[in-house]
């Protein structure tokens, strides 16, 4: 009765915490994407600066979502991490490489070509991993008991590939909004050029992903395509088209941040239609969140910490925001 | 015998994993608390020398926190893609407390580490300073439950086993949470983590003495390194041996594998200081020992009785071999440095601290003297908890994942190169920051952060005008 309760909420702290991740490093492994592109020098210095107080803070969200999913879904988290083994170790690597970069570019000015390397290397392949992970959990995983019983590529279709170009198309995006946001001169005009390219890109990547997917499960098709159903769930493409169209006017009236929270906002479209998909399932067509739910008492626990302590966190996150707020390059970390 | 191999891979991934990522936070921990000191010294004395030692070792650690957050991450999700039997049954009860590690420590950590490193003309002395004290303290706050977590495992307590087989609360969690080992493993790996520091900044510290006896930072880090040595290390003895008293109470075998006891010593057990287990044997060959020192440590009566590895089932005994070793290591460095703490405390006395050259390479020697007790300690816990993930309750053999061996072998050799490549790399860098020899006229300590933290480079080429002219 009580528990019943307790695992939405779960549900919804889980999705809150991997938004917030997607969100936040998304636009700084975005622009570890993006990074071969941008002048060796001051324009990547700048880059790098603009988003080094933060990437580490942004990360954590990811092990907050892999932590409450351990916690308030057990069962899932054992069953969907050695699904997608081969995905998962390589974000994790990815996620080393670029990391360290962000120090190791500064200790070593001799090889500092590598780490850049390095940097991008890593957020293409955590990316491209990350994407991966979502398709593959969205076309379904093989499960019998309470183990994954699939192969080792599994994961590996062609949907799967696709949202894993998709999700590089979008943090590219956000990354490049970041920098034309936190950035002026050559580099925050390279990021202009580059937005209008990446708008249409993402576009395209989310109108595939959004065909193929009420085609992957009947489930999915009856969710979004089904009379009266339909009605609310046309809602989410119509709304991605408006917050679109207010993107490239945002981009071509030279806003700064504007282009940004737009982006974001297709970011945040694309989840709810995920959400559309998923809900109430932890896995798809196969576990529900009530099946993979931890006890009550476990969540119980749990809620308390996070109640007291998401306010706290998005407090102190914000501060943190807001002492590096401005321009990268005109007031600097001085 | 197919799963047998890929246990035995996912094992060893889980352990050189774990080995790598624990070095960097057991530094941490140390350098957090290290440049609160400083920084709080700086802004009681206003004493430049301070604000210099600050500076230099948030270098150092700004680079060790990079790899051990990236480390961290892969160990939060290594549970669940190697070990999801495991995650599966023990979620309900370790998955909490991780989950509050995460709400409570990382965020800290990785919220305040941006204007500790980058932010202090920002936000002024005061609250940078409340910014190093917020990592120094979210770097406890994490011990606290990764330490918990891992003694639950050790010396599981407050549960009840459900349906489905999951282990889940049943008691309160403060049962949980403070578990018989839990206090004792926490003082005990936090005093360690201290160790591990002061030996290295003692080591530091002693470099450049030697190169120059009358440089301050040197003179200031050596001295400071050693007064901890001269407290912490006894205290870490006296703390170990409660420890491994409490171990005793609560998981026999790892302690018969410790002293290497295969037999059972009715009236009175000795001390082996050395020696070859044979476990095929089941004795202790060429050993080397004291005639009931044993029951004298441990039950403190040269007489009382000890049980040995006979009283165990075979397939309930940890390797002794490893244990054996590992715990006569780490047992060894604890003394060398309460050796050096003493040989320091003479030194002092004498008020030749900074002119005994061996005493400084002897500190120097003992530089990554901190880091081999840890793990030799750390190995000698969990390969003292073997054969089970859950002490009595869960084999290693049953918490693993569904997995093949060649996925296991071939992300265990991902691991590995990366992460010689990278650490390997970062290792070095830390010791070319090391090697630098700390200035007696730094800039003004306002500048201080931004240039340690890296971001010179950028702030030079684009503000260059001000920013250098700023400095006197």
């Amino acid at each position: 009765m009580n528990g019943i309760d307790l695992t939405i909420i779960w549900a919804g702290i889980i999705a809150f915490a991997v938004v917030v991740y997607v969100i936040m490093d998304g636009f700084d492994l975005g622009i570890g994407i993006l990074f071969p592109n941008f002048k060796v020098g001051p324009d990547r210095d700048t880059a790098m600066n603009s988003i080094a107080p933060v990437w580490d803070g942004n990360e954590t969200w990811l092990v907050l979502g892999g932590g409450g999913l351990l916690a308030a879904f057990p069962l899932a988290y054992a069953i969907i991490l050695p699904a997608l083994y081969a995905p998962l170790i390589a974000m994790l690597l990815g996620l080393v490489l670029r990391g360290v970069a962000f120090e190791f570019r500064w200790r070593d000015p001799a090889h500092r070509a590598r780490w850049d390397l390095a940097f991008t290397a890593g957020s293409i392949i955590a990316t491209f991993a990350q994407g991966i992970t979502l398709g593959a959990l969205l076309q379904g995983i093989t499960v019998e008991g309470r183990a994954y019983v699939g192969g080792w590529w599994e994961w590996l279709t062609p949907f799967s590939l696709l949202t894993g170009f998709a999700l590089l198309a979008g943090y590219a995006l956000l990354g490049c909004c970041w920098l034309i946001w936190k950035t002026e001169g050559p580099l925050q005009r390279q990021c202009y050029s580059y937005a209008g390219r990446l708008g249409i890109l993402i576009l395209l990547a989310i109108a595939a992903v959004s065909i193929a997917t009420p085609f992957l499960e009947a489930e999915y098709y009856t969710r979004w395509l089904a009379y009266p159903g339909i009605i609310a769930t046309a809602q989410i493409p119509l709304a991605t088209l408006v917050v679109s169209v207010l993107y490239f006017r945002s981009l071509s009236k030279r806003q700064e941040a504007a282009p940004f929270f737009y982006a974001l906002g297709l970011f945040g479209l694309s989840l709810i239609g995920l959400g559309v998909s998923m809900w109430p399932d932890v896995i798809p067509g196969r576990v529900t969140i009530w099946d993979a739910a931890a006890p009550y008492e476990s969540q119980l626990f749990m809620l308390v910490g996070a109640a007291i302590m998401v306010p706290i966190i998005l407090a102190y996150t914000a501060w943190a925001y807001w002492v590096f707020r401005g321009k990268v390059g005109s007031d600097g970390y001085h | 015998m197919e799963n047998d191999l890929a246990i035995n891979l996912a094992r060893a991934q889980f352990a050189f994993t774990v080995s790598f990522h624990f070095l960097f936070p057991a530094f941490t921990i140390g350098i957090a608390s290290y440049l609160a000191v400083l920084e709080g010294l700086w802004l009681k004395t206003d004493k430049g020398v301070y604000a210099n030692l600050y500076r230099y070792w948030l270098k150092i650690f700004a680079v060790v926190f990079a790899m051990g957050v990236v480390s961290g991450i892969v160990m939060s999700y290594q549970f669940g893609t190697n070990w999801s039997v495991f995650s599966d049954k023990a979620g309900p009860i370790i998955g909490p407390l991780m989950a509050y590690e995460v709400l409570t420590a990382f965020f800290l950590e990785a919220g305040f580490l941006g204007v500790m490193l980058f932010g202090i003309n920002k936000v002024g002395r005061k609250l940078h300073f409340v910014a190093t004290l917020a990592v120094a303290i979210g770097t406890f706050i994490s011990a606290f439950w990764i330490l918990s977590v891992n003694s639950w495992m050790q010396t599981p307590v407050g549960f009840a086993i459900n349906e489905v087989g999951q282990y889940v609360p049943a008691a309160g969690w403060w049962e949980i949470v403070w578990n018989p080992s839990f206090p004792y493993r926490l003082v005990h790996t936090v005093l360690a983590a201290y160790l591990t520091t002061a030996f290295a900044v003692g080591a530091v510290g002693a470099w450049h003495l030697l190169k120059d006896r009358t440089n301050p930072g040197a003179r200031k880090m050596f001295s400071m390194a050693m007064w901890m040595a001269a407290v912490v290390a006894p205290t870490q003895i006296f703390m170990g041996d409660l420890h491994g008293l409490n171990t005793l109470e609560h998981q026999p075998a790892k302690v018969m594998a410790m002293e290497g006891h295969y037999q059972s010593h009715p009236d009175g057990a000795p001390l082996i200081l050395f020696g070859i287990p044979n476990s095929e044997k089941k004795r202790v060959d060429y050993a080397i020992q004291i005639p009931k020192a044993s029951s004298l440590i441990l039950k403190h009566d040269l007489n009382a009785p000890l049980a040995g590895l006979d009283t165990i089932p075979d397939q309930d005994e940890p390797p002794v071999g490893i244990v054996f070793w590992s715990f006569r290591i780490m047992v060894g460095l604890g003394f060398a440095m309460l050796g050096i703490g003493l040989w320091s405390l003479l030194a002092r006395s004498r008020k030749k601290l900074y002119d005994w050259p061996w005493l400084h390479r002897a500190a120097l020697v003992m530089g990554p003297s901190g880091f081999i007790a840890v793990l030799a300690g750390w190995v000698t816990t969990e390969v003292g908890r073997q054969p089970f993930t859950i002490y009595g309750l869960l084999r290693t053999s049953e918490s693993a994942a569904p997995l093949d061996a060649p996925a296991v072998a071939a992300s265990l050799t991902a691991f590995v190169l990366v992460y010689f490549v990278v650490f390997g790399a970062g290792i070095v860098y830390l010791f070319k920051l090391a090697a630098k020899t700390p200035e007696a006229h730094e800039p003004t300590p306002d500048d201080a952060p931004i240039r340690s933290a890296g971001i010179t480079p950028a702030a030079a080429v684009l503000e260059g005008d001000h920013e250098e002219g700023a400095a006197p």
